[in-house]
């Protein structure tokens, strides 16, 4: 039930004197202030903080909370995004204190079991895609992205090469070409054909001796695995250039087919997306590189090693590219994702990918028939279906049709994106979800499209709030509560 | 499979649908040849009673805080964490939930997000916090980068060697294929020399970065330093300790224009330093050059107030080449708890946790200094952290022996600092007791060394 106390901000919230918080009391011989610290560096006023009690600050998160679709209360079908059942038994392994207060610079022997799942965490993703090296350091997948752009321009520089150029197919995610930038390379965007593959033609137009690597996802963004992967991976290591693979989309290919196998020099995991890391509202993830042995040394240090029975981190790198953060890794997310793999196994992560392309297909079986699905019949873990006709027929965009699905309790499809398929609805149902779950959505987005368009128009009606203006948000910006 | 549903009866109905005869066939457009023709070579499937006792298992072969006394800091900290942080980010609708693009479904999230972006505003002085960033070092390296294009200085940046030494390499590391030169400033008496900086803040130089407390736990001249810094044309990037701003100034009060931090310190435990929360904050003029996501506030369509993710000319997804910064996650969820936590702390809270750490830290370092063993390596005051000189210098077996005792009594610093190799930092937060700090001090004093290296302590 909808609580009307639930809009206040905390600040309105607020009331002087009241605190939640007691701290115990100083049991040190206590000095002035002003004896330790000089006048200049004291703040001259506590921050303005709000002062509330703490029935209040739960009631208020908690109320919060409710006002939130999240994959343990609605089908979330946000292709590209891999909104997968997030296990408890992971949260609890990783909130263990045995795990959850190790201090990053404690000793190695008091951190033997935390190495064994960083180590481990290496060779599994080693294994699962068919790379020789593993960095488990970046913190999120475009911070793998460029990370490893990073490691290919080391490389390059150290066999006294200048390359500049890094190709990005025109469906890529927008990290690809902003990671290539923020690595130092000029991104050059290469077309894709109507079926949404690669084009032959403009790719061997831009490949040349200035090519460092060509970043490629596959299976794409439109659900497709590139037929032509095997002759691109040719040809650009022809020219002497390398081939990075996008992994956000390995839920499709667990166990089935491993980018190593099929060129690529180097990859990164969303744990977060395909080893049912949670998402949190927008982070944590985490972003884990594997690459080719020739590249390992270029990795960040430091990687977890094994001598005899004993792990250790090793620094000794020298031509590691440096570090990319503070600390090891985003080590929560892994511990999430080691748990994943254990309790799966070779059989059960297959089976993942499996029931991922099996509901992927299923669902698109049933949505071509109410939205136009322009790339065909068939799909890896996602398609994307186009609200083009629809919104010439009756001024019905994809963006209306994904508000209104709200109304009957379904997260939005990932619209507008590729943004080579005009009015994009991206649809990703996971492996963790119904056939039931399946129908009922089919079935809602066909009485969606049958709806009067004025419905549509003003959707959603049932959401805490209606769509929101925002023209004004960004003209206007009202970036913090007043003071 | 535990998180399946289709039994073999769906399977059939939907591959059926689907018009095809086996799942194996919807993997067709994969050419053969690049298959995998074997299992993947994985430990097999754990049921959970046998993945619950794996991992304690593991667990037992570590030693977390709590099972050995900790003193260690360098930008990672063992600070109490209130219950109600953890029943907050506990909620499935907040740590199962995507970034809040469709904001009709996402108010809760976003009404946290900006009260998020206004209690960092609030904390630190500046105009405008995003909605974080991966971390602190992260954070500080987005920050170089925002400081050279917003002043098209792309020539220099100054980086004392009082800043974090893995913030050091983060930087150097993010600006290596870039035409970006850094200037590392020496700091003998462990904070910077302002009239050695004013030596090299020259033109060409687009930032100064100063952390406050630095490395060390040394306060800077803030003052001083920004304004070198300003009266060259260079931005002043501050990387500054949360919780130091229950006492210390904020460093919008000093003429800091990007202040970055590490906030895990606010309701996130260690977590062997990830997955953790970096803080940005900057003054108005640059917010359109700030990475990550914004939230904002603004109307529907019913005229209500309501919250949306704004600004995304900035990001990724829209400008691709173009954009500020390839960051595309934030750490929504930590977000969440450093929000729950300032509000559970209030202004008082914060204050006395601040006033906690000070006093205790300065009684540890008092009692430490007492011994003829150990002098404090740096005369500038200190909030937090301090650095022990041994006279001994045998910082390893030092250590070693009070691991023994059953405490983590510092960070070795001459893995970073070759002329410290005789110093170690400690770290003492409000959790730390009288009884833990001379318990701490009666250990570290007692550890003897005979002659030939035999490390023994006696208790």
């Amino acid at each position: 039930m909808k609580n009307t106390q639930d809009t206040h901000t905390i600040f309105e919230l607020s009331h002087p004197g009241r605190r939640a918080a007691r701290l115990p009391a100083c049991d040190v011989p206590e000095r002035e202030i002003t004896e330790l610290l000089p006048e200049t560096a004291i703040a001259d006023e506590p921050p303005a903080l709000p002062e509330l009690s703490e029935p209040a600050v739960i009631r208020h998160f908690i109320n919060l909370s409710t006002q939130n679709m999240s994959v343990d209360t609605h089908f979330y079908p946000l292709g590209s995004c891999t909104m997968k059942y997030n296990p408890k038994r992971n949260e609890r392994a990783a909130a263990m204190p045995g795990f959850a207060d190790l201090h990053p610079y404690q000793p190695a022997e008091t951190l033997q079991g935390m190495f064994h799942v960083l180590y481990e965490m290496q060779q599994y993703l080693q294994e699962i895609s068919g790379l020789e090296a593993c960095s488990l350091q970046p913190a999120a997948g475009a911070h793998g992205e460029l990370t490893a752009l990073l490691v290919a321009a080391a490389y390059f520089r150290d066999i006294g090469e200048q390359r500049t150029k890094v190709l990005v197919p025109d469906n890529a995610h927008g990290t690809n070409p902003a990671s290539a930038a923020m690595g130092g390379f000029e991104a050059v965007t290469i077309k894709t054909t109507a079926d949404g593959f690669v084009d032959m033609q403009d790719l061997a137009a831009k490949l040349d001796d200035q090519l460092a690597v060509l970043m490629i996802t596959n299976p794409s963004t439109l659900g497709l695995f590139e037929p032509n992967m095997q002759a691109i991976a040719d040809q650009v290591h022809a020219q002497g250039g390398l081939i990075y693979l996008d992994g956000a989309n390995m839920n499709a290919i667990l166990g089935i087919a491993r980018p190593g196998d099929f060129g690529a020099d180097m990859q990164h995991y969303n744990p977060h997306k395909t080893f049912s890391g949670p998402h949190g509202g927008g982070g944590p993830g985490a972003g884990p590189i594997c690459v080719t042995e020739k590249l390992a040394p270029y990795l960040p240090a430091p990687v977890v090693r094994k001598d005899g029975e004993r792990y250790f981190l090793d620094f000794e790198m020298p031509r590691s590219i440096g570090r990319v953060r503070a600390f090891f890794a985003n080590v929560g997310v892994l511990l999430r994702a080691y748990a994943y793999i254990r309790t799966h196994g070779p059989d059960g992560l297959r089976r993942i990918s499996e029931h991922a392309v099996l509901n992927a297909n299923y669902l698109l079986s049933r949505v071509k028939h109410i939205l136009p699905v322009p790339q065909g019949n068939r799909c890896m873990h996602e398609f994307v279906a186009s609200a083009s006709d629809i919104k010439h027929q009756k001024n019905v965009s994809a963006m209306d049709i994904a508000k209104r699905l709200l109304d009957f309790g379904y997260h939005a499809p990932t619209v507008y994106f590729p943004l080579t398929v005009p009015e994009a609805i991206m649809i990703e149902p996971t492996e963790t979800e119904s056939k039931e779950t399946l129908d009922a959505f089919a079935e809602t987005l066909f009485r969606v499209t049958e709806e009067d368009a004025d419905l549509l128009h003003d959707a959603p009606h049932s959401t805490a709030i209606s769509r929101p203006d925002e023209v004004r948000a960004a003209r206007q910006p009202v970036l913090s509560f007043p003071g | 499979m535990p998180y399946l549903y289709n039994t073999p009866e769906d399977q059939r109905a939907m591959l059926e649908a689907i018009g095809a005869g086996s799942i194996d066939e919807l993997f067709d457009p994969i050419p053969r040849e690049l298959k995998l023709a074997r299992l993947l070579d994985l430990p097999p499937a754990l049921s959970e009673m046998e993945l619950d006792r794996h991992f304690c298992e593991l667990s037992s072969r570590n030693r977390p805080a709590g099972e050995a006394v900790c003193f260690l800091g360098g930008g990672c900290y063992d600070h109490f964490v209130p219950a109600v942080v953890d029943a907050v980010a506990g909620r499935s609708e907040f740590y199962t939930s995507y970034t809040p693009y469709q904001a009709e479904a996402s108010q809760g999230n976003l009404q946290v997000v900006l009260e998020y972006q206004s209690l960092i505003a609030r904390l630190t002085g500046m105009d405008i916090s995003n909605a974080s960033l991966y971390d602190g070092a992260s954070a500080a390296a987005e920050a170089v980068l925002m400081a050279t294009n917003a002043t098209r200085r792309h020539g220099k940046i100054v980086v004392p060697e009082s800043l974090h030494p893995e913030y050091r390499t983060t930087i150097a590391t993010y600006l290596e294929n870039l035409e970006t030169e850094i200037v590392t400033l020496d700091t003998p008496s462990g904070v910077i020399d302002p009239d050695q900086l004013a030596e090299v803040v020259d033109q060409d130089v687009a930032a100064v970065v100063l952390q406050q407390p630095n490395f060390f736990g040394c306060l800077e001249d803030a003052e001083r330093i920004a304004q070198i810094t300003q009266e060259a044309g260079a931005l002043v990037i501050t990387v500054f300790d949360p919780l130091s701003l229950g006492i210390l100034k904020r460093p919008g009060d000093y003429g800091t224009n990007i202040a970055v931090a590490e906030g895990h310190t606010l309701g996130t435990p260690m977590s062997y330093g990830g997955p953790f929360l970096g803080i940005m904050a900057c003054d108005k003029s640059l917010v359109r050059r700030m990475p990550g996501r914004i939230a904002g506030k603004t109307v529907d369509r019913r005229g209500n107030d309501c919250y949306v993710l704004t600004m995304q000319t900035r990001e990724q997804h829209i400008r691709r080449e173009k954009a500020t910064s390839n960051v595309c996650t934030n750490q929504g969820l930590f977000a969440l708890r450093a929000t729950v936590y300032l509000s559970q702390l209030g202004p008082q809270g914060l204050r006395e946790t601040a006033l906690l750490c000070l006093q205790k830290s300065h009684y540890a370092a008092e009692q430490l200094c007492e011994q003829q063993r150990f002098s404090l390596a740096f005369a500038a005051p200190t909030f937090k952290e301090f650095v022990i000189r041994d006279a001994e210098n045998r910082v390893e077996e030092l250590l070693k022996s009070s691991l023994s005792n059953g405490f983590l009594a510092g960070v070795p610093l001459g893995q970073w600092y070759p002329n410290l190799s005789d110093c170690f930092l400690v770290a003492v937060t409000e959790k730390r007791t009288k009884e833990e700090i001379d318990a701490l001090v009666c250990s570290l004093a007692s550890a003897s060394v005979s002659a030939d290296g035999h490390v023994g302590a006696s208790h």
